[in-house]
């Protein structure tokens, strides 16, 4: 995958696009409650939107093209990959990203279950994690560990064997329904 | 991995995006949900000049019941779909497949129009509308016009439509109470496109004979592949376990499967049967069933 990015990319022809088709577009959009209008060009996702402009870099990119679910956000309340919209389609919407979810320095219910399951180890893919769980457990507020491992498949970890991960939302969902 | 530069046009309907795509010739596309153009974008693999933007045009994304047939339109999200009830009474194949396209987060952006009209020979989608003879309405400068699923998927990617075209929806036919449908597929893992994917739909008259089989393939072939000679094999018989295994059998010339990285054509085969054996045995086993 690498290999075909970088084969059929060269720099000279990184040059030449940035300079022959600029075209630019103001887009507003509302990221955890607050307003963010920018200049965009269309060929930007709205992943280096939230990161680079936002300055919002608890989004992370795994891999770019939609398969590993870091950069899942929510996008007017639905899941969405950030790597899959370019930011001049969000134009408009509300979007709510992993910096959304804790209110300051107290972590919302599905973070602490994270936290005290060890849902976590590097944290790369906890992001993604996080705003996946935030979706099924909204639409389904008592999974059993079947359908959390379902709701979870697409999003990958490279660390925890996802276990304590799939622990952790059956704890969150608990913890949710009081 | 970055999408290369490109410019950007929101259509406000139908005829805007018609005459933007006139406009700008093979390289201009529309962009429908994204997971698969944006993707073939950031791998450099499409390189359009301009991307139609599709998802603000009103009206694109309804489902309906009308006379007897279904009618979605192109822009509607997977994942609605998925969840109609509109859709489940009238076609409840639909929502079985769509649980089997990629994962909630990539149903929610993507459109059944995107996928009809990206034409993935592995999609779950075309399959089902090859399966049930749906038609697909295309609008082009010339006017609108019907293609039925069978003549609109020519190849791996690629279909009927005119790069001056836009899918604006597909026709399915309503599928008589006590259907019993089934979906059969082989995956790697849960999401993954499928090695092969079979999609039954089963009828029984009320002397328990089958009055009505629409049976396709994917993943088979490089279009989808309804499975004619199979659904001629169960028409007017009653579906034992005999009947189901001579239609199977039928299987092995309709097909034409590819070696590939995840399967080897020899094996694609064997599964192709097997799985339309047990997607017919639990159609039928599902008709009957008010629903
Ligand atoms: C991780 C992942 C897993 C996936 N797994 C599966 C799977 O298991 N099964 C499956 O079937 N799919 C799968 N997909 C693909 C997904 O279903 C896409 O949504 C679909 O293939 C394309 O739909 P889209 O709306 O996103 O279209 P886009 O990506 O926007 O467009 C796809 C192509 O169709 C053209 N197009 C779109 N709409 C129209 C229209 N109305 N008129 C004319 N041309 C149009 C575009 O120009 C483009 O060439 C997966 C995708 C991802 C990222
Ligand atoms: S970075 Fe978006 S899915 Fe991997
Ligand atoms: S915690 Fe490291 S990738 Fe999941």
């Amino acid at each position: 995958m690498t290999e075909l990015a970088s084969g059929s990319t060269s720099q000279r022809e990184l040059a030449s696009e940035s300079t022959s088709q600029r075209n630019t577009e103001s887009i507003t959009v509302t990221v955890n409650g607050h307003a963010y209008t920018a200049d965009c060009e269309p060929r930007v996702t709205l992943a280096d939107f939230l990161r680079h402009t936002c300055g919002l870099t608890g989004t992370h990119l795994g891999c770019e093209h939609g398969v590993c679910g870091a950069c899942t956000i929510l996008v007017d309340g639905r899941s969405a990959r950030a790597c899959l919209m370019l930011a001049v389609q969000a134009d408009g919407a509300t979007i709510t990203t992993v910096e959304g979810l804790a209110a300051g320095n107290a972590l919302n219910p599905l973070q602490e279950a994270f936290w005290d399951n060890h849902g976590l180890q590097c944290g790369f893919c906890t992001p993604g994690m996080l705003m996946t769980a935030t979706e099924l457990l909204a639409d389904n507020p008592d999974p059993d560990a079947a359908e959390v491992r379902e709701g979870l498949s697409g999003n990958l970890c490279r660390c925890t064997g996802y276990d304590s991960i799939v622990r952790s939302v059956l704890d969150a969902a608990q913890r949710m329904r009081g | 991995m970055k999408p290369p530069a490109v410019r950007y046009a929101r259509a406000g309907d139908v005829r805007e995006a018609v005459a933007l795509l006139a406009e700008h010739g093979s390289d201009a596309k529309v962009l429908a949900g994204g997971q698969s153009l944006v993707p073939l974008m950031s791998f450099r693999l499409a390189r359009p000049s301009i991307l139609v933007d599709i998802n603000r045009i009103g009206g694109l994304d309804r489902i309906e019941q009308d006379n007897g047939s279904l009618l979605i339109g192109a822009m509607a999200r997977q994942r609605d779909v998925e969840l109609s009830d509109v859709a489940a009474a009238a076609v409840p194949l639909l929502p079985q497949a769509l649980r089997y396209v990629g994962h909630v987060t990539i149903r929610n952006r993507g459109t059944v129009g995107g996928s009809l009209a990206h034409a993935d020979p592995a999609a779950e989608l075309p399959a089902v509308v090859t399966a049930l003879g749906g038609e697909l309405v295309l609008e082009g400068p010339g006017g609108t016009r019907s293609v039925a699923a069978e003549d609109f998927f020519t190849g791996t990617f690629t279909t009927v439509m005119a790069p001056d075209e836009v899918l604006v929806g597909v026709r399915l036919p309503r599928l008589p109470d006590r259907t019993g449908v089934a979906v059969e597929e082989l995956a790697r893992r849960h999401g993954d496109f499928a090695i092969v994917g079979v999609v039954a739909a089963v009828h029984l008259a009320d002397d328990g004979t089958v009055d009505l089989v629409r049976l396709a393939a994917s993943g088979v072939d490089s279009v989808p592949v309804r499975l004619h000679a199979a659904e001629a094999a169960l028409s007017g018989a009653r579906p034992t376990a005999d009947v189901l295994e001579a239609a199977a059998a039928t299987v092995d010339a309709s097909i034409h499967p590819a070696d590939d990285v995840h399967a080897p054509a020899s094996y694609r085969r064997h599964v192709a049967r097997l799985l339309v054996q047990r997607a017919l045995g639990a159609a039928v086993e599902r008709s009957g069933v008010e629903r």
